[in-house]
């Protein structure tokens, strides 16, 4: 439970900077502070066990099916990592409180940061390899946030940009490896992974498995050939670097390695790949590191050196080998941080980061100058600092492998010359800022406030104690963090003193070649100059450009703006798919016996034929391509009529008059002729595919009808009366059996309701003052007849409706089609009598009438619970009133009356609202 | 008759295809809310043809498969939502745009270059 709380912590204290970001300064970093402090304590009351040697673990289900549980545990390679992300992150968080300006945000720098922080123990601490995924692409998106902190300068959101798009297709790779390994080893959570090591090696997808999962590793922590993205990150403000480039999130390429080197390691592939990827990135990075002229360049390309070394190390794994990696992981992190925080400190005081500016601080910054000396000599390996010390076992490691048989030779000789150079950079770093000549520069130099040099003092302090008592400080954590790597009973033995052999030549090779190599390093930079080397940058930003320009051009040929284009490939692909289905069948016809047509089926079906026809002929003559519509409708009614659907029949004919009724209204604001615009080429391609579709919904349609079938309707027939309490079983069906699926409808009704009326807000319609002939609209607005009628008609058709909504339950009928009556009587008034009349008499909301409906409906719903039953239990019972006679009440009918309601609103808002347009009651910038 | 019904239903969807595949929104309305009704008999026909077999019980066995028919029904009235939603909105196409074009006005002039 704390190492969940441990890992949730960060996340949720994420918000704490950010509610007192109109606070002091001061307030806002002891918020992130104390975020830090107490996932600190947690991770300090949970450390006595690890080092005891128990794995913590914390389990919690997510989505069993996929394997993915929120799983944590607290090995000893978690621990290790977990106290660099949170103390390393913690000295973070004060020397950002000095470093960064009064104009940036404080409280997003801290949120950020601790959005990482978060992300980065969530990656160490995971049980489950998918959660471990979500947290490595929780770091990419965060360090983004980070890295582009100083969003109004290009060059970093070009960085951000680069890292984001490189880290996170390595992450893509990882997931795809993860998925492979999880499902050789059938399970994602880390023990069942490790259980099944020997089959994961065994199986013939390891090699890709490992490959992907190689790609994630290297990109994040920067190796060769993905190391250019580190550099360009360098653009983030100094407290980032020194944390996510130097402790974290390039390590957590590293931790992969790993966390499942005893799962993936040890292979001939393994050892080929991971070893000269690390002694590659490690030379190149040496080298570079040695030209750059910026701070931070040289930094950057230092950390990939080390990191190179560090792969490479995990590439040979052999028990000491895994020991010298966690070992310089803990080192490298120590001293890189120092080194980042403190050209954070110069680039500060002295305004400049340039190697050929800088010169001469000693005097202006001399207790700045002692760290340096401190912690650049821990990077080139000096003799009593922690460096050396691990760059030793190193050097005993390569000398010691025999893997390349009898040119295993090359290998330490590769080696020595990368810490040659890794020497002569450190001299760099300390020589040219302090020593050197000094130069006039933007800010008059100083020291910086105490607080600033504190987080390296402490830093240095370990690089000094760890490297005096290497056993006393590190072999506690060490132990464990071994044992997880390489297994069971792992022993940690560091000394300071091997007595004379070959390493400690290499070191001492390495130390007298750096310094040459530093004095001759004009000669370097003469020679380097004569290649014309690309900028990654350069070359990243033409690779983008090229992928945009050429999606660019694929997009404009798909997404043409033509909405025929679009309906025409539409149903093209709907025929691709259909036809082989059907070609499937060997034959049309069915089993099922046939019934024989009669004449009135026939006139039928030739009618309503006719009238589809007429209508698509007709087309651009508006008003009778509506009418040939409104004939199909009032045939498609009949056919109902005909094949037993009564209650279809007579919601058809409602719905088909009130929806041919909006269509004229809409015929008043739509230009009255339509131009014969189609070439006879386009003509005859959509009449090919028009054939087609309805060629094979009409064979569909056949196949289906001329087969047997069996239905589930026997339960609804059956419980109908008993469970229901109806006759009509299709309105059973829709108020009870299925209601909740009338519920969802008639919200979907009541929403397109509300879609339509805000539409209709401010909408300035094009209204013409006469016909197409210039003739003016007839002057009799409301003709006498129709208004005495349509007043006579009002409750006549509301007594029907009421009829039809109470027989629903029992016979044809119910809350649709009684709904649509009252609706389509309202609209009759509207037409006969004016949107004025109206209002006059019966002013009132059909909004707030739809949303009672759904309300209604629902509070039915939720009322069965007050009676324990499901949601939408119904109940009835049967009641005998005097002269009425037996007479059933049921909650049904309460449903019912919210469909009614809902119906009637939404009809209504729909029509009243459209019909008031060209009235001065028309909907105008309501509610804003 | 069930060859009468499937030839009706497939004319109803080739006219109302037809009409879709138009350059003019009123002609696609049209088009869209034959298409539902098309759909719609396509439905009802899962509960297959049969004459004079109301599902109402105690109208006299057997009855006809009423799911289907209680599905076509709040398939007719949502039908009615996605019709009137789209006749509103070619309205408002017609008043912000000042015409009735269902493409583009940029693939409009590119068409109209091309002549």
């Amino acid at each position: 439970m704390y190492l969940a709380l441990m890992v949730a912590l960060p996340f949720l204290g994420a918000i704490a900077p950010l509610l007192v970001r109109h606070h002091s300064r001061r307030t806002i970093s002891y918020a992130a502070g104390a975020v830090a402090v107490v996932s600190l304590l947690l991770l300090g009351y949970l450390t006595p066990s690890v080092l005891a040697g128990e794995v913590p673990q914390f389990l919690a289900t997510w989505l069993p099916q996929l394997g993915l549980h929120v799983a944590f545990r607290l090995d000893g390679l978690s621990l290790l990592f977990a106290a660099l992300i949170l103390g390393i992150g913690l000295l973070i968080i004060i020397y950002a409180h000095f470093y960064l300006s009064q104009h940036d945000d404080a409280g997003r720098f801290y949120a950020c940061l601790l959005l990482f922080m978060g992300s980065m123990l969530g990656i160490v601490t995971a049980d489950n390899l998918i959660l471990l995924w979500f947290f490595w692409e929780l770091t990419s998106i965060s360090s983004f946030l980070l890295i582009g902190f100083w969003f109004h300068q290009s060059n970093a959101r070009r960085g951000a940009r680069m890292a984001l798009a490189i880290t996170g297709a390595g992450g893509l790779a990882l997931l795809a490896g993860i998925l492979l390994i999880g499902n050789i080893a059938g399970s994602y959570q880390l023990d069942a992974v490790f259980a099944a090591a020997d089959a994961i090696r065994a199986h013939s997808l390891y090699v890709p498995a490992l490959l992907l999962v190689l790609i994630g590793a290297f990109t994040k922590s920067a190796q060769f050939p993905f190391q250019f993205w580190l550099p360009h990150a360098m653009a983030a403000p100094t407290p980032v670097s020194a944390y996510l480039h130097s402790a974290t999130m390039v390590k957590a390429g590293i931790f992969l390695l790993a966390r499942l080197f005893p799962v993936l390691g040890g292979t001939f592939e393994w050892f080929t790949i991971v070893t000269l990827v690390g002694l590659a990135t490690m030379l190149f990075g040496a080298y570079f590191a040695l030209l750059k002229n910026d701070l931070k360049g040289l930094l950057a390309f230092s950390t990939i050196s080390h990191l190179g070394l560090i792969t490479m190390l995990l590439g040979l794994g052999t028990h000491g080998a895994l020991l010298a990696a966690l070992f310089h992981i803990l080192n490298h992190a120590t001293f890189k941080a120092g080194l980042f925080m403190i050209a954070g400190i110069i680039d500060h005081e002295t305004g400049s980061r340039d190697l050929r500016k800088l010169g001469g601080l000693r005097k202006a910054m001399p207790m700045t100058m002692w760290l340096a000396m401190i912690t650049s000599a821990a990077m080139a390996g000096v003799p009593l600092l922690n460096g050396f010390l691990s760059k030793e076992m190193f050097f005993t490691e390569a000398y010691q492998q025999h893997l390349f048989g009898g040119l295993s030779w090359f290998i330490p000789v590769l080696v020595t010359l990368g810490a040659m150079l890794s020497v002569a950079y450190s001299i760099r770093f300390v020589y040219d800022v302090f020593f050197d000549k000094a130069h006039e520069l933007p800010k008059q130099p100083h020291e910086p406030p105490i607080m600033m040099r504190v987080p390296v003092l402490i830093l240095a302090a370990l690089c000094i104690t760890v490297g005096i008592a290497p056993m006393i400080m590190v072999s506690g954590f060490l132990t464990p963090a071994l044992t997880s790597v390489a297994g069971a009973d792992a022993e940690v033995y560091i000394a300071l003193w091997h007595g004379f052999n070959l390493p400690l030549l290499m070191s001492v090779l390495a130390l007298l070649g750096g310094i040459i190599i530093y004095l001759q390093r004009t000669e370097l930079f003469n020679f380097n100059r004569q290649f014309d080397i690309r900028d990654a940058k350069d070359v990243f930003a033409g690779i983008v450009s090229r992928v945009t320009r050429f999606c660019d051009n694929l997009m404009q040929r798909i997404e043409t703006g033509s909405l025929q284009r679009y309906m025409a490939a539409l149903f093209i692909l709907v025929l691709v798919f259909v036809i082989p289905e059907l070609m499937n069948i060997s034959a049309l016809t069915g089993s099922r016996p046939q019934l024989d047509v009669d004449a009135i089926s026939l006139s039928g079906a030739i009618i309503l034929m006719a009238a589809a026809f007429g209508a698509v002929i007709f087309h651009r003559q508006r008003l009778t391509s509506l009418l040939m519509l409104s004939v199909v409708g009032l045939m498609v009614s009949l056919v109902f009529i005909q094949f037993s659907a009564p209650d279809l029949a007579m919601t058809q004919l409602v719905v088909e008059v009130v929806s041919i009724l909006l269509m004229i209204l809409a015929l008043f604001f739509m230009p009255q002729r339509i131009p014969r615009s189609s070439t006879g080429g386009r003509v005859a391609r959509d009449i090919l595919i028009a054939g087609f579709v309805g060629g094979v919904v009409g064979s569909i349609t056949f196949a289906l009808l001329t087969r047997p079938f069996s239905s589930i309707s026997d339960y609804f027939l059956a419980n109908s009366v008993p469970g229901g309490g109806g006759t009509n079983v299709v309105n059973v069906i829709l108020v009870d059996f299925r209601g909740f699926d009338t519920l969802g409808e008639i919200t979907v009704l009541a929403i397109a309701a509300a879609g339509i009326h805000k539409l209709l807000n401010n909408l300035r319609p094009f209204m013409p003052s006469g016909d197409v002939d210039g003739r003016a609209w007839h002057q009799v607005k409301h003709p006498m007849m129709l208004q005495t009628i349509s007043q006579l008609v009002l409750p006549l058709a509301l007594m029907v409706s009421m009829y039809i909504f109470l027989r629903g339950h029992n016979l044809p009928g119910g809350g649709f089609i009684a709904g649509l009556v009252t609706a389509a009587a309202m609209i009759l008034q509207y037409m006969a009598n004016g949107v004025d009349w109206v209002k006059e008499r019966f002013n009132y909301n059909y909004q707030s009438l739809a949303a009672i409906g759904v309300l209604i409906a629902s509070l039915t719903g939720v009322g069965s619970w007050l009676f324990g039953a499901n949601f939408l239990t119904s109940w009835f019972t049967y009641l005998d009133w005097p002269i009425v006679g037996k007479f059933e009440i049921a909650t049904a009918i309460l449903f019912d009356l919210g469909v009614y309601l809902t119906v009637i609103g939404a009809t209504l808002m729909i029509l009243a609202n459209f019909g008031q347009m060209t009235t001065r009651h028309r909907p105008r910038q309501e509610g804003h | 008759m069930e060859t009468l019904y499937a030839i009706t239903v497939g004319t109803l969807t080739a006219c109302s295809v037809y009409l879709i595949l138009r350059a003019r929104s009123f002609p696609i309305v049209i088009g869209l809310t034959m298409l539902s009704y098309a759909v719609n008999l396509f439905l009802f026909s899962s509960g297959r043809l049969v004459i004079d077999q109301v599902p109402i019980i105690g109208a006299g066995e057997p009855y006809t498969d009423p799911l289907p028919q209680a599905l076509v029904l709040t398939a007719i009235v949502i039908g009615f939502a996605m019709t009137a939603y789209s006749i509103i909105l070619a309205v408002r196409v017609r008043g912000e745009f000042g015409s009735d074009e269902v493409n583009e006005p940029n693939y409009q002039a590119e068409q109209e270059d091309k002549r």
